[in-house]
């Protein structure tokens, strides 16, 4: 799947849990769960889903509804499906960045 | 996709607007200005990507037609505004959140899915022209008590737009 080439890795302190983030570049509550993991200073994965083109916006998409049905923004997965944090969820988040 | 860039003039004239509009018909955008305009700002980006103003918190299908129900006002900001106090992208609030500056939480999803919203189209455009038993709509018809203003919808508005009279002033019509 080439969306996965436009996946940008964020370096930070190493955790046990890995954390993907999927949001839009016009989404101010995706913009403010990355500032609050960058805050946290560990290390995580993002992908801004509106910025792809075409096939890969799709592809990225379909991928998104694979963990939240309701296909929103921003959608968090931990652990490839672990666990699934949907919308800018503080405490959540503080939860799975260890 | 290239960058796009909106001018922070531009923001502020969509921020004004939208608060005029507002105050005219009831409606409040979100008590923190930076939040408010940040979402203006990006209105402006999708308006000029896609050609329309889909809600920044929302992914583009590509075309007005696939995006009518999520173009801002989104048909789902009125529900919400009722039941939450703030609209999905957070840009519009109620007046209750707005007067006393009550922190907002994220807000689940109420859009349908793709497969729901095209099967309930495809219901609509099925019982649209079907004799109408007035007793069985789809949505119940409020009737403002001071103005007269009728709407359908779930549920009567916070404030009418008309006349500015509070929602417990609204009675069902029929």
């Amino acid at each position: 799947m080439s969306y996965q080439e436009h996946i940008e890795v964020v370096p930070g302190k190493a955790i046990k849990n890995k954390i993907m983030l999927y949001g839009l570049s016009t989404c101010v509550w995706c913009g403010k769960a990355k500032d609050f993991l960058d805050e946290l200073g560990i290390n995580y994965s993002h992908l801004t889903v509106d910025l792809l083109d075409g096939a890969d916006a799709d592809a990225a998409f379909e991928e998104v509804a694979k963990y939240n049905p309701d296909q929103s923004f921003p959608t968090i997965v931990i652990n490839d499906g672990e666990k699934v944090i949907i919308g800018f969820n503080e405490e959540e988040i503080k939860k799975v960045a260890i | 996709m290239e960058k796009i860039e909106i001018s922070q003039n531009e923001t502020e004239d969509l921020f004004n607007k939208l608060t005029m509009q507002g105050q005219g018909h009831g409606y409040f955008l979100n008590y923190d200005e930076k939040i408010a305009k940040s979402l203006c700002e990006a209105l402006l980006k999708n308006e000029k990507r896609y050609g329309h103003q889909v809600c920044p918190c929302r992914l583009s299908a590509g075309s007005r037609e696939a995006d009518l129900d999520v173009i801002c006002p989104c048909d789902y900001r009125d529900p919400d505004l009722l039941q939450y106090g703030v609209c999905y992208c957070g840009l519009y609030v109620s007046k209750k959140i707005f007067t006393e500056k009550t922190p907002t939480k994220p807000i689940p999803e109420r859009r349908p899915n793709k497969e729901t919203r095209l099967l309930n189209k495809q219901k609509y455009m099925e019982e649209i022209n079907q004799p109408k038993d007035i007793n069985k709509l789809p949505y119940p018809v409020m009737r403002c008590s001071v103005c007269g203003y009728i709407c359908a919808r779930t549920d009567a508005p916070e404030v009418c737009p008309i006349c500015g009279a509070s929602h417990d002033r609204f009675q069902r019509f029929f």
